[in-house]
């Protein structure tokens, strides 16, 4: 087989193509029937240290991290803001480097600002430490492993991405977890329409290869995936239209709205929801919600990046 | 499904590989052969464990799947019960992930039935260092606890690195170190072992 994956951290989607994004999600699983077994562990990163670096809260995708971590054998360590000396005073970057002292394989961060995860990779490159770096999420920027596990449970419950119409619904401007995902279902080949109001519309997105509409009803109408996104009042999202309750009128997903989707279509959120904004309780807890089965298989995809970024030769390739 | 023969690589690092030009190959097993050996191990298999209930077989992906298949179709015909069929993957067990230029790539393991207080016979094609069977072993232990588990090799060529014996082998072939062992074992019919010498 070729030559899959050449990334040595994966701070963004940009750097993969098709092969590189489908080789990350075979591997996906593959690990996703160890999580399927009674004995959920395998020993293949024994003895490699694996530190979770969360600057900005984050439950989810840091418990996703630390068990994938775990059933891979990994040593995990979980270090945030809270509990360290970054209340003392000391900078991000000599909190890196004081944990680069310590060894570690590879380091998955979460930040509150864009570019936080590539200025650490760069920093830690020049300090002739080049460990691998997983971007958890930095600023409005990325969150490729929402991206790829969105992508895998699209694949895994609709069989295909190529072709597909995916709609991505809300807070569009402030939203990580957007852009990565229209970078990777562009590459994987589906049609990408993005919907909110005009003030959570970044300009020009059109250039990323997707298209715009205001009305949920005529964007959704097509959609075999429909995602909605929280709207992001730590961001300053609430500033941009005039009410909660009036965004939730004409951008959220109610159950009217989810009876008259596409027969099979997938309602997709990365969470946490907001119930009620962008979506009615009763659509995020129906049939055609995944929203939970993408917490469980957003473990498998990042025990298959934890696998194929961790520790090694000089490039990966399959 | 028709699966394709398979070839690999057995546990020799990908620097190591012989170039072309410098070495000769031989065929040392012909489809006859292969499949004497085969049946042959079959009839072992039901001896030494008096019929094969509560017996299953595992093929160690890649290179044991073919061989497994086939000794399953043999155990099932001459017990007239069916001999239940798994494939696993042990990439993730190995102790060479990391010692190895590239990362192997990770297949999946495909076992519906219950290994515990069943008789595993783990199936592979050749048998070299044994790091293979003792990734297998614990990858096996992981599922369940089976009674017993045996081991059936196709090629023991020698060279052990770990104190594993196989219970069934078609045949001994003594090989250098940095020979190349290629077993084809598929459904098409034109099975062969092939013996490349390296340098």
């Amino acid at each position: 087989m070729e030559s899959a994956l050449k990334i040595k951290s994966l701070l963004d989607l940009e750097g993969l193509d098709r092969e590189g994004i489908t080789h990350i999600l075979d591997t996906a699983v593959s690990m996703k029937q160890i999580n399927e077994r009674v004995i959920k562990k395998v020993p293949t990163l024994k003895g490699r240290t694996q530190i979770n670096l969360f600057f900005e809260p984050s439950t989810r995708t840091r418990t996703s991290f630390e068990i994938a971590g775990k059933r891979l054998s990994a040593d995990v360590i979980n270090f945030s803001p809270s509990s360290s000396s970054l209340t003392k005073g000391e900078t991000t970057l000599d909190t890196v480097d004081n944990l680069q002292a310590m060894s570690p394989d590879i380091i998955v961060v979460r930040h509150k600002s864009a570019g936080a995860a590539e200025m650490i990779t760069r920093h830690l490159a020049a300090r002739g430490a080049p460990v691998p770096v997983i971007n958890a999420g930095d600023g409005a920027h990325a969150h490729p492993t929402q991206a790829l596990l969105d992508l895998f449970s699209v694949r895994d419950r609709l069989g295909r991405v190529e072709g597909l119409n995916v709609t991505i619904v809300g807070d569009i401007a402030n939203s990580r977890v957007a852009r990565s995902n229209i970078i990777g279902f562009t590459t994987m080949g589906a049609n990408v329409t993005v919907c909110g109001p005009p003030p959570l519309i970044p300009a020009q997105v059109e250039k990323m290869g997707v298209r715009v509409s205001h009305h949920l009803d005529e964007a959704v109408a097509d959609a075999d995936v429909v995602m909605m996104l929280r709207i992001q009042l730590e961001r300053g999202a609430g500033g941009r239209f005039p009410s909660l309750r009036e965004y939730a009128i004409r951008y959220g997903l109610n159950a009217r709205r989810a009876e008259r989707l596409k027969p099979g279509a997938l309602i997709m959120h990365p969470g946490p929801i907001n119930r009620g904004v962008e979506i009615s309780p009763e659509v995020a807890d129906g049939e055609r919600s995944i929203i939970l089965y993408q917490v469980e298989v957003g473990v498998a995809v990042r025990m298959a990046l934890l696998y194929l970024l961790c520790g090694g030769g000089d490039e990966i390739t399959a | 499904m028709a699966f394709q023969a398979m070839v690999r690589n057995h546990g020799q690092d990908a620097r190591a590989t012989p170039k072309g030009g410098s070495m000769r190959q031989r065929k040392i097993l012909d489809q006859d052969e292969i499949n004497r050996a085969l049946r042959r191990i079959a009839h072992e298999i039901v001896e030494r464990n008096k019929g094969i209930a509560d017996l299953v077989l595992i093929g160690i992906r890649t290179g044991g799947e073919g061989f497994a298949r086939r000794l399953a179709a043999l155990l099932s015909e001459m017990e007239a019960v069916p001999a239940p069929v798994g494939f696993m993957d042990i990439t993730l067990y190995r102790d060479d992930i990391f010692h190895q230029k590239t990362h192997p790539v990770v297949h999946a393991t495909n076992i519906d039935f219950k290994v515990e207080g069943k008789t595993v016979v783990l199936v592979d094609d050749v048998l070299f260092t044994g790091r293979t069977v003792r990734a297998a072993l614990d990858a096996v232990i992981d599922l369940g606890r089976p009674r017993r588990i045996q081991l059936a090799v196709l090629i023991d060529r020698g060279h052990r690195e770990l104190p594993i014996r196989a219970d069934f082998v078609g045949r001994n072939i003594p090989t250098g170190r940095a020979d190349l062992v290629e077993v084809k074992v598929g459904q098409d019919g034109d099975d062969s072992v092939i013996l490349q010498e390296g340098e």
